[in-house]
């Protein structure tokens, strides 16, 4: 066995756990990581340009490759910058492991400079953290931290460095396989609740698919398209469920929910089946819940028992792994034996009126000589791209009309901040993706606000030569809250106006990067054509229509059948 | 409704403030909350008594289960269960009063732990509506100070073989 230093014992996690790369921002009290990081050599690090940047840059690789995120900062405002990225991976239970430096243990508790209790600040928002302060421990610890992030429903777990714990040596006992009495995520779903799902569906005459994360987090994606097709019903995903199942498959009726379509939403308030797999009834979901869904059973597979019985009341619980239980319930119903035909023909009726919902509202915009309209311009993204990007966003509106407008048939090709909704992750959370697919186009849609909110990672992207691309929906606004100002605050726009904002294709260029900008509709493909073209970080600024709504709407605390419609 | 929660939790540091974390930030009440080592000495073991309807009693435990430290949860008060809690209670005992808390003590088994010219100290052991008797009685003679050790509770076993 050999002995090695706290900070080596962390390069030989790292290599162990197969990451090959790792984003962060050093400071004097994680300098000897960094240090023996150095001397090892075999672990790219990304050197951000704040440390919000590389927690959204790991949780961008997480998500895009679905192997665990790593991020390192120092201790003090380098933790404390941590914070945000590491809540919103916690939100849509990402993957990740964050290293935080701390001031000596024999300092602890005193103020010391650039002291920060970031384990006590980080409980609620980690599945779980430590703070080493015995060097012996550390070997288990980091193996846990892996399988806790990556294990059950994955999260951010924090391990906190104290600077004497970083050199101090002891046996580096690296454990293969670990077992944690205490920690033992059920994935094998009863194959009991399976059978009384099934029953449930046979009854049903008017069923749907609710799809949400963990479709995507279990790669349940192939046995949910078998589920959908298998008995031919309808399938509505989340914001976080877009890419569980392709977006232009005849059964997928879009994203629901708050900007759903809206004949998403008259199915899941008329259905007297809900599946629901991998999501968790959130209210942008549900709207008001005295009015959701008031006829239906429900089923609901999700590996989190919390997420069960939290918002609703559920008939058919299934604690377990998305990926299994479709499985299972797939056999059930192959073992049943009903071809597709026989379940097509009877959900004809529901069908019928899912396809007379579509016609009645379907998703679209007003066009209008002369301004640019922002679903145009994610509509012609989706063409020129054929879909096969990898697409993070920003948060409001344009993020808002990207899920609306661009068909996402792939898992792990969106990638945007659901549960927290945090602006300025789009960006980062690109460096990220693109670090894991070098070849592959990656795409940020922003907006005017949110892209300034980790503009500095510009300098990230050209040192590591990332091609990323950003497209700027710019409405000199925060369009978000200025839609609710608009519909709800009799359109007094406080806070919402930007009245300085920078020249972005200037800056782009005083990035060494290349920028471009649309001001007209005839603009709008050329402009796209030659930005995704460059082979560097390109900036497409489109200045749209500037008081242009997302819709249909659910306004906040409505049932989901008050959409304010285009 | 109140229940009594049996919680076995790996004695790790910050374990209790994650518990009493996860009720704060859920909103969820604790009315008393006892920690104490066990046996096994890697343990702590938890009694923790709240209240709220079936959904939100449900929604406590298993958030208490997905934390990473908490070994188990039992609900004791779902069946048969003793619970005990101790109070240290200090009333004012001057001469015109002295005998009768004396003769309150006898009734209600308490036991005088410390004594002084004007006060006496009573230890009261019981299940809550015990305790809350003694200081309704004692009340209007006067009580100085008083410390409660919060429930504990203990399934009991099963009377027949
Ligand atoms: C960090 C953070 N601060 C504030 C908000 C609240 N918020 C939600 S959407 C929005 C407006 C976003 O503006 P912009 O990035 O320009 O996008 P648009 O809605 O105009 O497309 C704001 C301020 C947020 N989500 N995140």
């Amino acid at each position: 066995m050999t002995k090695l230093p706290g900070k080596q014992m962390v390069v030989e996690a790292l290599k162990r756990e197969g990451v090959d790369v790792v984003f962060g921002f050093p400071g004097g009290a994680i300098i000897d990581v960094y240090d023996a990081m150095e001397k090892d050599g075999s672990i790219k690090h990304v050197l951000v340009r704040h440390e919000q940047g590389a927690t959204h840059a790991a949780d961008g690789y997480a998500r895009a490759t679905g192997k665990v995120g790593v991020c390192i900062a120092t201790s003090g405002p380098g933790a404390t910058n941590t914070v945000t990225g590491i809540a919103t991976a916690y939100m849509d239970s990402i993957p990740m492991v964050v290293f935080t430096g701390q001031v000596p243990t024999s300092l602890i508790g005193n103020d010391a400079f650039q002291e920060v209790d970031i384990v006590g600040i980080t409980r609620p928002c980690t599945k779980h953290n430590y703070l080493v302060k015995d060097v012996h421990k550390l070997p288990t610890i980091l193996k846990e931290a892996f399988y806790i992030a990556s294990s059950g429903r994955p999260g951010p777990v924090l391990i906190d460095l104290p600077k004497d714990i970083q050199n101090q040596v002891a046996e580096f006992d690296y454990p293969d396989k670990i077992k944690l009495r205490s920690y033992n995520p059920v994935v094998e779903p009863h194959t009991r609740q399976i059978e009384r799902a099934f029953r449930l569906i046979e009854k049903s005459k008017q069923p749907i698919i609710y799809a949400g994360g963990g479709v995507i987090i279990a790669n349940a994606h192939k046995e949910l398209r078998k589920l959908a097709e298998s008995i031919y019903a309808p399938v509505t995903m989340t914001l976080m469920g877009l890419g569980g199942f392709p977006g232009t498959h005849e059964q997928s009726l879009g994203m629901l929910g708050m900007h759903g379509t809206y004949c998403a939403n008259m199915a899941m308030a008329n259905t007297d089946l809900i599946i629901a797999v991998g999501a968790r009834f959130d209210d942008r979901v549900t709207g008001k819940i005295e009015a959701f869904a008031p006829n239906a059973s429900i089923i609901h597979i999700d590996i989190d028992p919390t997420s069960i019985q939290k918002n609703v009341k559920v008939d058919v619980p299934i604690v377990g792994d998305c990926r299994r239980a479709l499985k299972k319930l797939v056999r059930v119903i192959e073992e049943d034996g009903r071809p597709q035909e026989v379940w097509k023909e009877k959900f004809q009726p529901w069908w019928d009126q899912i396809r007379a919902w579509e016609a009645r509202h379907p998703l679209t915009y007003k066009k209008e000589p002369g301004v640019i309209k922002p679903q145009y311009v994610i509509e012609k993204l989706y063409e020129l791209t054929k879909g096969k990007a990898i697409i993070t966003t920003e948060v409001g509106q344009n993020q808002m009309w990207t899920a609306q407008f661009y068909k996402f048939d792939e898992p792990r090709t969106l990638l945007t901040s659901g549960g927290l909704g945090t602006m300025g992750y789009g960006f980062p959370a690109a460096i990220g993706a693109q670090m894991a697919f070098p070849n592959k186009l990656v795409v940020d849609v922003a907006g005017d606000g949110s892209i300034q909110m980790c503009i500095q990672e510009m300098a990230t992207a050209m040192e590591q030569k990332l091609p990323v691309k950003i497209i700027i929906l710019n409405n000199q606004f925060l369009g978000m809250v200025r839609q609710w100002q608009e519909l709800f605050y009799d359109r007094r726009y406080a806070a919402t106006e930007f009245s300085v904002t920078p020249d972005f294709v200037k800056l782009a260029e005083a990035y060494g990067a290349k920028g471009f900008r649309a001001t007209k509709p005839e603009e709008v493909e050329d402009t796209l054509k030659k930005g995704l073209e460059t082979d560097c970080l390109t900036i497409m600024e489109f200045a749209i229509a500037r008081e242009e709504g997302v819709f249909p709407m659910v306004p906040a605390g409505k049932a989901t059948t008050e959409m304010l419609l285009v | 409704m109140k229940h009594t929660l049996s919680v076995l939790v790996e004695n790790e540091p910050g374990a209790l403030s994650r518990i009493t974390g996860l009720f704060s930030g859920r909103g969820f009440n604790i009315e008393s909350l006892c920690v104490a080592p066990t046996l096994d000495h890697t343990m702590s073991h938890l009694t923790l008594v709240t209240s709220g309807d079936e959904y939100i009693i449900e929604q406590i435990i298993k958030q208490l289960n997905r934390l990473v430290d908490v070994y188990k949860v039992v609900d004791v008060s779902e069946g048969e269960f003793v619970e005990r809690e101790m109070a240290l209670i200090k009333v004012r005992a001057e001469d015109e009063t002295r005998a009768e808390v004396l003769r309150m003590c006898d009734i209600f088994r308490c036991k005088v732990v410390d004594v002084s010219p004007k006060t006496y100290t009573i230890e009261v052991t019981g299940p809550e509506s015990k305790l809350k008797a003694v200081m309704e009685l004692l009340k209007p003679i006067g009580i100085k100070e008083i410390t409660r050790t919060g429930t504990i509770a203990i399934q009991r076993e099963k009377k027949t073989v």
